[in-house]
C-alpha cells in the first residue's frame, strides 16, 4: 500500500478458487474458504485426539477437552433438559466449528507479505447454512415429536381469546426470523470486527509511513486502540460461538418441550 | 437530489441505529452490574444470561449497520 494509499477493507473477504473444479456448468472449486474450514476441522480433530485419553487423574490436555465437552453437556442439560442428551453432539459440533473458524481468522498471518487469514464465518453463505441446519433440526424434531400440535407453540397457554389474532402473527414472524437472525448475528459480528481491525491497521501503516508528526501520533493511538480491539475480538469470537450454540439449544427446547 | 447522494444520506441515517443499540447494550450490562452488587453470590450463575442478553441487543445494532450497507451497496 502506498504512503497515501486508499484503504480497502473488503479485500480480506474475497473468496478465490485454489483448485478449480467443474461439474457441467457448476463451479465447485476448492476455494480458500473451504481450505480454512478444513483447517478448522484439522485443529478441532487434533485438539480432541490429543485429549481423549482415559487417565483417571487427567493431565492438562485431557482436562481442557473434558472442560469443553462438559461445558456443552451442561449447556444442553440446563436448556433442553434430560431429553437433550441426544442433541449434544450437534450442539458440540456447532460450537467448536464456529469457535475454531472464528479464532483461526484472527491469526496474524499478514506478517508474511501477501498472506492473510480468512474467516469462513464472515460470509453469510456459511453462517446461513449453519443457521438453516439448526432451524431445520428444530422443525424436524418439533413435527416428529408433536405432529400438528407443534403449532400450539404460537399461542401460549392462558392468552385471552381476543388477544389471539394479535399474538399469533407476532409469534409466527418472530419464529420465522430465527434462522435469519442466527446467521446475521454471527456474520455481521465477524465481518464488522475484521473491517474495524483492517481500517485501524491501515491507519497505523499510513500514519507511520507518512513521515509527519501527526501521522506518527495517529499511528501510535491506532496501535493502542487496535490492541484493545484485538482483545475484544477474541472475546467476541468465543461469545458468538457460545450464543449460536445457546440459542440453538433454546430453540430445540421450544421444539422438544413446547414451552 | 440524485440517487447517489440520497444513498449516502440514507446510509448515514441508518447508522444512527448503531448508537441507539449501544445504549441498549450498556443497559444490559448496567442492570447486571447493579443487581450483581446487590446479590454477589447469585451473580456468577447468571453470567450465561448476561452474554445472551448482550448478543441479542448487539444484533439489533448490527442490523442497523447491515441496513446501512444494504442502502449503500445493493440499491
Amino acid at each position: 500500500m502506498a504512503a497515501a494509499g486508499k484503504i480497502d477493507p473488503m479485500h480480506q473477504f474475497t473468496v478465490e478458487p485454489l483448485i478449480p473444479l467443474h461439474i457441467g456448468k457448476y463451479d465447485i472449486s476448492f476455494t480458500n474458504s473451504a481450505a480454512w474450514m478444513v483447517a478448522s476441522l484439522v485443529v478441532i480433530a487434533l485438539f480432541m485426539w490429543g485429549g481423549m485419553k482415559r487417565e483417571v487423574v487427567p493431565g492438562r490436555w485431557q482436562m481442557a477437552v473434558e472442560g469443553l465437552t462438559g461445558f456443552i453437556d451442561d449447556l444442553v442439560k440446563v436448556n433442553i433438559g434430560p431429553e437433550g442428551k441426544k442433541f449434544t453432539p450437534f450442539i458440540f459440533s456447532l460450537f467448536t466449528f464456529i469457535l475454531a473458524a472464528n479464532l483461526l481468522g484472527l491469526l496474524p498471518l499478514a506478517i508474511v507479505p501477501g498472506w492473510h487469514a480468512f474467516t469462513p464465518t464472515s460470509h453469510f453463505s456459511i453462517t446461513g447454512v449453519l443457521a438453516i441446519a439448526s432451524f431445520s433440526l428444530v422443525l424436524i424434531v418439533g413435527f416428529w415429536r408433536h405432529g400438528l400440535h407443534f403449532f400450539s407453540l404460537f399461542l401460549p397457554a392462558g392468552t385471552p381469546w381476543y388477544m389471539a389474532p394479535l399474538i399469533i402473527p407476532i409469534e409466527i414472524v418472530s419464529f420465522m426470523v430465527r434462522p435469519f437472525s442466527l446467521a446475521l448475528r454471527l456474520f455481521v459480528a465477524m465481518m464488522a470486527g475484521h473491517i474495524l481491525m483492517e481500517v485501524f491497521g491501515s491507519f497505523i501503516v499510513n500514519g507511520l509511513s507518512s513521515g509527519s508528526v501527526l501521522g506518527f501520533g495517529v499511528g501510535t493511538i491506532s496501535f493502542l486502540f487496535i490492541v484493545g480491539v484485538g482483545a475484544l475480538e477474541l472475546l467476541i469470537c468465543a461469545l458468538q460461538a457460545y450464543v449460536f450454540a445457546l440459542l440453538t439449544s433454546l430453540y430445540l427446547n421450544d421444539a422438544v418441550n413446547l414451552h | 437530489m440524485d440517487v447517489a447522494s440520497a444513498k449516502l444520506i440514507g446510509a448515514g441515517l441508518a447508522a444512527i441505529g448503531t448508537g441507539t443499540a449501544a445504549i441498549g447494550v450498556g443497559f444490559v450490562f448496567g442492570q447486571f452490574l447493579n443487581s450483581a452488587l446487590r446479590n454477589p453470590a447469585a451473580a456468577d450463575g447468571q453470567q450465561g444470561r448476561l452474554f445472551l442478553g448482550f448478543a441479542l441487543a448487539e444484533l439489533l445494532g448490527l442490523m442497523a449497520f447491515t441496513v446501512a450497507l444494504l442502502i449503500l451497496f445493493v440499491f
